[in-house]
């Protein structure tokens, strides 16, 4: 079922493509991923990220309007908050994204963060891939509003697109944080609102004060409630694409994403393998010295991992050194 | 892992009421569902090809314009469009008593009045849906 699922996706079936993003979802994609990763890389994946409310969804909308008018398909991946308490979620982000919804030209996925800190969901990069197999031109990804230190989504996308707005309390704190540095464009949204010339230098204050860097950020007005501005944050998102396409930097960050998406995979494997490897039977007797306070929980799991006799840690580095 | 059950909420209609879905909505979310809500004035064609997109388990749609007797064969016609027969559709809001056998039969699966406890829609889901 799941292979032929692939051959269906690459087909252009839109119901397919539907249920393989939904074991992707699940981690249940392993097959069909192994089908289409090689079909993989025409893609331009752009992230957009920025504190909650600040108008991503409208961006998207937005941006991907201006891109159907050029002719182009555009995948969209919206993220949206599980909440830590009961796991469940509400996903609004489409609701910005209505009038898409019936373009055989996109196709919108929402996904909930499913305990995932940092912006994305922990599949959300193969649920990009998949889209990227069915062959959409450009895949957008909005990720949760969180402001601070969204990443995951610098690592996940090609280019990505920090979303800020004018007179916003956090906005000067989010940059202070260290999120400028993740953006490879920056949109002041929310342009019709009182405060963006304000914005405007402060940011290029900010970009002044950075450490010189190939590339600096190009910072574009926007209203996307209006759609104003949004073509020319698309051109400077394109220069952007076409500076990386040149220098060779599209590559060393796909590069980069290969080794962390191996590392992230190793990492599951890893744990999945040692907590096999790890002796059932003494396992309680242990955890009842670390509740009498006999025992630190570190001393506690030294023990246990010494009893499931793996090699040292250290005794070949040179395995790790990838990471 | 636990699966989330996906649910999308709609709101079809002309008449600018949505508090109702957005009552749904949350209880949904707070019991453990992932709910994707799209707003006011969906219509039919929308509310499929979302439910397309977004591979849910079910729909509910949220009546009080008295349409559903047009509105429900409509969503029907284009859920079989896409091959999305199975789905598990149900509605909720103002829906007269006598109405509700017809529309049962025509596969919606069950329909909550108004005052119905969001409890009572969970349950359903859950009983309906539980892997
Ligand atoms: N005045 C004005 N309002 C806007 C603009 N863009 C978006 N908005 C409004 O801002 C609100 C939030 O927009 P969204 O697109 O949902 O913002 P978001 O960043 O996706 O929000 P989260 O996903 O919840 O973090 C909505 O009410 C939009 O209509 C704009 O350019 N100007
Ligand atoms: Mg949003």
């Amino acid at each position: 079922m799941s292979a032929d699922l692939a051959g269906k996706v690459l087909a252009g079936s839109r119901r397919a493509l539907a249920r393989a993003l939904t074991l992707a979802e699940n981690g249940e994609a392993a097959e069909v991923l192994r089908a289409l990763v090689p079909h993989t890389g025409s893609a331009r994946v752009i992230g957009v990220t920025g504190p909650p409310g600040a108008g991503k969804s409208t961006l998207v909308d937005g941006l991907a309007k201006v891109l159907r008018a050029r002719g182009e398909s555009v995948g969209i991946v919206a993220v949206d908050p599980s909440s830590p308490f009961t796991g469940g979620a509400l996903l609004g982000d489409r609701l910005r994204m209505n009038d898409l919804a019936l373009d055989p030209g996109v196709f919108i996925r929402s996904m909930a963060s499913r305990g995932s800190l940092g912006g994305l969901a922990r599949r959300t990069g193969d649920l990009v891939k998949i889209l990227d197999a069915a062959g959409f031109a450009t895949v957008l990804v909005e990720t949760v509003g969180v402001g601070q230190s969204e990443v995951d989504v610098a690592a996940a996308a090609d280019a990505t697109l920090l979303v800020l707005t004018p007179g916003m309390g956090d906005g000067i704190q989010a940059i202070k944080a260290g999120i400028l540095e993740i953006a490879d464009a920056i949109a002041i949204n929310k342009a019709d609102l009182p405060g963006a010339d304000r914005l405007d230098a402060e940011l290029a204050a900010m970009l002044a004060l950075a450490p010189p860097a190939p590339w600096t950020p190009p910072v574009r007005r926007t209203a996307a409630a209006t759609g104003e501005g949004i073509a020319a944050l698309l051109d400077a998102l394109d220069d952007f694409h076409a500076w990386q396409a040149e220098t060779g930097e599209r590559a060393r960050r796909r590069a980069r994403r290969c080794r962390a998406e191996l590392a992230a995979a190793l990492e599951d494997g890893i744990r999945a393998q040692v907590l096999a490897a790890l002796p059932r039977d003494g396992i309680e007797a242990v955890i009842a010295r670390v509740e009498a306070r006999r025992l630190t929980p570190a001393d506690a799991a030294a023990e246990l991992l010494a009893a499931a006799r793996l090699p040292e840690p250290g005794a070949d580095g040179r395995i790790l050194e990838f990471y | 892992m636990m699966k989330p059950i996906r649910v999308l909420v709609a709101k079809p209609g002309l008449d600018g009421h949505d508090r109702g879905a957005k009552v749904v909505a949350r209880a949904l979310r707070d019991a453990g569902f992932e709910v994707i809500y799209t707003g006011l004035r969906q219509p039919p064609e929308r509310i499929a090809e979302v439910a397309l997109q977004e591979d849910v388990d079910a729909i509910g749609l949220s009546l009080l314009s008295g349409a559903h007797n047009t509105i429900f064969p409509r969503l029907f016609a284009e859920l079989h469009a896409r091959e999305l027969d199975d789905l598990l559709v149900f509605g909720g809001g103002v829906i007269p008593e006598g109405d509700v056998p017809g529309l049962k039969a025509m596969g919606v699966a069950e329909v909550f009045g108004p005052g119905t406890p969001t409890a009572a829609v969970i349950d359903f889901l859950k009983g309906r849906l539980a892997a």
